[in-house]
């Protein structure tokens, strides 16, 4: 085989634009945008749930569906309370109709009475979007419709969102649910657009009880962050790897 | 190279072409990693506005102080003091945005509503031992609770 220096040249060329070409795909960032892809957020939200001052009256839910159009009669919610009562036979029963929206005001559960005697213990367990390190919802999105913003909260671009569900089946917690209105996934973001004013979630504003709280664990004078890192606190199913941010105080082992 | 092998490849090439151009007019110009992850930050960045400029609904408690200051008063030394008004007003923000468009609010005065709190479920060991709990099927059956007792300040009587 012979290779004269004008077909070497000219092989080259083409070989090196074949190369190259493909990559003016990719997005060239700006030192701007570089800079604040790498820059630390100064704030980065986490909730504290004190399950032994929850009473299951479910305000935090209503206030919740209230302040974020979801649907009030429809069997989805963002945040629901969970009651449980163990027996002292070892069974566990566990509710939450309608995500405790109108709160427990019934001792039966699924009109099983209980005597008073027989239960060990029972406590209500109040539960919302985890807004995790890692979260699967997001990595299973196929259209970039979820995401994560600086400040570690997860929202849904519903304009982006085509409604595959696939983050519904992906979240560990269950949190996630298809809006029937909006036909989009739908999920609790901390009330993304109150703690973003300074004010407090819904939910929070709602307890009478100081059962949940909302903290920036960046800030290290947040009398919550101090609680959550000083405090003996435990989050739901660490063994996904998810690192999901709200801290529970009293979690109960029979609680999933 | 023969015609069989070069016409597809153009027709592939045209493809990739096309998509790219279309991707070019379709993709908004802020969508793309904002943020170190690809993973989680490859987003829409103006939709973090969009959920910025979310309605608030709930005012809390000092937006209804100005007002309906005797209420306010009252309820502020009664036991019930950490209790929202909306919660049992309703939220006073868009949509009822009370006063300038909606007068009165949706007012929950359903027994229902103070059972949530003071329903004796006879659950040994939560928090709800320590506030006043009656038996719903026995106490006062057919009444409302704000028939005797004030809300404000449970600690009054209705007259």
């Amino acid at each position: 085989m012979t290779c004269s220096r004008r077909a070497f040249l000219k092989e080259a060329m083409g070989g090196t634009l074949a190369t190259v070409l493909p990559l003016s795909a990719f997005t060239v960032l700006t030192s701007e945008q570089a800079r604040a892809a790498v820059a630390d957020s100064k704030v980065r939200w986490a909730f504290l749930v004190d399950t032994t001052k929850c009473i299951g009256c479910g305000l935090c839910v209503t206030a919740c569906k209230n302040e974020n159009e979801i649907p009030f009669d429809a069997p989805v919610t963002r945040t629901w309370v969970e009651r449980y009562v163990v027996t002292k036979d070892g069974e566990t029963h566990a509710d939450s109709p309608m995500g405790a929206r109108d709160g427990f005001t019934d001792p039966a559960i699924r009109e099983q009475e209980f005597d008073a005697d027989d239960i060990a213990k029972a406590f209500f367990v109040p539960k919302l979007c985890n807004q995790c390190e890692n979260p699967a919802c997001v990595q299973v999105c196929p259209v970039g419709a979820t995401y994560q913003t600086h400040d570690g909260v997860v929202l849904v671009d519903r304009e982006w969102c085509i409604g595959c569900g696939y983050c519904i089946m992906a979240c560990p917690y269950g949190v996630r649910f298809f809006h029937p209105e909006h036909k989009v996934a739908d999920k609790c973001n901390f009330c993304y657009h109150r703690i973003t004013k300074g004010l407090n979630p819904a939910c929070v504003q709602a307890c009478a009880f100081g059962a949940r709280r909302i903290a920036n664990l960046r800030d290290p004078d947040d009398p919550v962050t101090q609680t959550i890192l000083s405090e003996r606190v435990s989050v739901l199913k660490d063994e996904y790897g998810t690192k999901p941010h709200v801290f529970y105080l009293g979690l109960d082992a029979n609680v999933r | 190279m023969k015609r069989h092998v070069l016409h597809p490849l153009w027709v592939a090439i045209g493809l990739v072409v096309l998509i790219l151009v279309a991707r070019q007019f379709l993709v908004p110009d802020d969508f793309g990693v904002h943020g170190d992850s690809f993973t989680y930050n490859f987003h829409r960045l103006g939709n973090e506005q969009e959920w910025k400029d979310f309605p608030v609904k709930y005012q809390g408690n000092e937006s209804c102080a100005e007002c309906h200051e005797e209420n306010y008063k009252t309820n502020r030394r009664s036991p019930h003091k950490k209790i929202e008004c909306e919660n049992c007003h309703g939220p006073a923000g868009t949509g009822s945005n009370h006063p300038d468009e909606v007068e009165r609010l949706p007012l929950n005065t359903s027994r229902a509503l103070c059972l949530r709190c003071h329903a004796d479920l006879g659950y040994p060991g939560t928090a709800r031992a320590e506030l006043p709990q009656i038996k719903d099927k026995q106490h006062k059956r057919r009444k409302d609770c704000i028939e005797c007792h004030n809300p404000h300040d449970p600690r009054e009587d209705v007259e």
